[in-house]
């Protein structure tokens, strides 16, 4: 795609998380199209990301499901609306639109254009967790990653994988071959990464292939950000391990990230809406589920598919000034059921 | 019973708390005002509530869970004493506890 040519939609929606999700439901039963972006790379937010295995409780109608399971009836009940998803990148910057309406660019570079922008950020975007330690910045980008952009960036170098997930483990088996040397650090000696990939690791340990070291890192070496070493400490003291490549997986963290700049009011922290129709500060820009605030919020699921279906009734009038629109149930209405794909 | 719970926060100032029984450890610590980020809302999903317990309160402790230990694994300046305090569900055996915020990050 040619990306000086801005994607024309109605609604663009921050965040697909299940708010974001039952959006598009909200909006696509008034006829308004709906692109989603997201910084993970699937739909789902938390429950996906957080707690995609564990009980949810509190959904009208749905004794107990778990995360995924939420999300997976939701991608359901949506896909009449044919949702476009713009996934592992970060909405990046909002400004006015020539001609009126929002126009946003995301951190890929993508560019919508819109009369609508909603905020369904939940805690914000998810980040992976920086090593926390004030020398780490020099590094980072040269010779500390947090992910694997380019392989050709670890060939024939002296890794430090650190973390026993599975992100750690997988990085560690694919790069140990193409590696000059590899090792392993972890805080302790059990894994919560899939028990094939900790048996695999383990024959490499004992074959001599991987270093494993059990320990958690206290310090970097190096000139101009340039790794030279990791000092370790383990039970038996500081070490210090020689490399110059460091993986370090400590998971994702949630940050508000680039929206704090959009010039959006803001409550400690979250965004203040009306509840009438969850706008903010700025027209045409909507914020829903956890990231919103209003006097009595409260962070439920249930509360954000409520402030989503106010919404779009306000979203409509910014899509369609020139339409009627005309409330209806979709137990009763021929046009809604048309939509959602149940009429012909 | 009120429980009393004592924490140290992460300018070394120490705060007296006090806790329904039933109440987790985070959930004090949150409705007191403290910093502490606890980003799932206590579901052992992330490891942004983690706190290090006292030595002499710690073996009063059940044992923290593989869930737990698998999310101590993301945290950082991780002891012997850190606990995850929405796992730490409070009763009257542990009135007088006391614990330190970890370094958030």
């Amino acid at each position: 795609m040619d990306r000086s040519e801005p994607i024309r939609t109605d609604m663009v929606i921050v965040g697909a998380g299940p708010v974001g999700l039952f959006a598009v439901f909200e909006a696509g039963l008034l006829g308004l199209r709906c692109h989603l972006v997201d910084n993970l790379d699937k739909p789902g937010g938390q429950c996906a990301e957080l707690y995609p295995d564990k009980p949810i409780y509190d959904i009208p109608a749905i004794p107990v499901c778990t995360g995924q399971e939420l999300i997976d009836r939701l991608m359901e009940q949506i896909r009449p609306f044919e949702p476009t998803f713009h996934l592992r990148q970060m909405a990046q910057t909002l400004e006015r639109a020539e001609g009126g309406g929002w126009r946003l660019t995301t951190s890929a570079g993508t560019v919508f254009e819109a009369p609508v922008v909603v905020i369904a950020a939940g805690a914000g975007c998810f980040v992976p967790r920086r090593l926390p330690l004030p020398e780490a910045e020099r590094f980072e980008g040269r010779s500390l990653f947090y992910a694997v952009r380019r392989r050709a960036d670890f060939a024939g170098r002296r890794i430090l994988v650190a973390g026993g997930g599975d992100s750690a483990l997988d990085w560690l088996l694919t790069l140990e071959p193409e590696a000059e040397e590899i090792a392993l650090v972890h805080r302790r000696d059990q894994f919560r990464a899939a028990p094939d990939s900790v048996a695999r690791m383990r024959e490499l340990v004992n074959a001599g292939r991987v270093r494993l070291i059990i320990g958690q890192i206290a310090g970097l070496e190096g000139e101009d950000g340039e790794l030279e070493a990791v000092r370790i400490r383990t039970r038996e003291g500081e070490v210090r391990h020689a490399c110059d490549r460091l993986l370090a997986f400590y998971g994702l963290k949630m940050e508000l990230g680039p929206l704090a700049h959009w010039g959006l009011e803001l409550h400690e922290g979250l965004i203040r809406v009306d509840t009438e129709a969850f706008e903010t500060n700025l027209p045409g820009v909507f914020a829903i589920g956890d990231i919103c605030w209003y006097p009595g919020k409260l962070k439920l699921i249930l509360s954000g598919f409520h402030e989503g279906a106010l919404m779009a009734q306000k979203a409509f009038r910014y899509c369609r000034p020139e339409e009627k629109l005309v409330f209806r149930y979709t137990t009763s209405s021929t046009e809604l059921q048309k939509r959602l794909g149940v009429r012909a | 019973m009120t429980i009393r719970v004592y924490v140290t926060d992460r300018e070394g100032q120490l705060h007296e708390l006090e806790a329904e029984p039933g109440w987790t450890l985070m959930e004090v610590i949150r409705e007191a005002g403290l910093p502490i980020e606890a980003a799932c809302g206590g579901c052992c999903a992330c490891a942004t509530c983690h706190v290090y317990v006292d030595e002499e309160w710690l073996a009063r402790l059940e044992e923290p869970s593989d869930d737990e230990n698998a999310m101590l694994d993301e945290a950082f300046e991780v002891q012997d004493n850190s606990r995850l305090a929405c796992q730490i569900r409070l009763d009257e055996r542990l009135s007088g506890i006391r614990v330190t915020l970890a370094p958030e990050f």
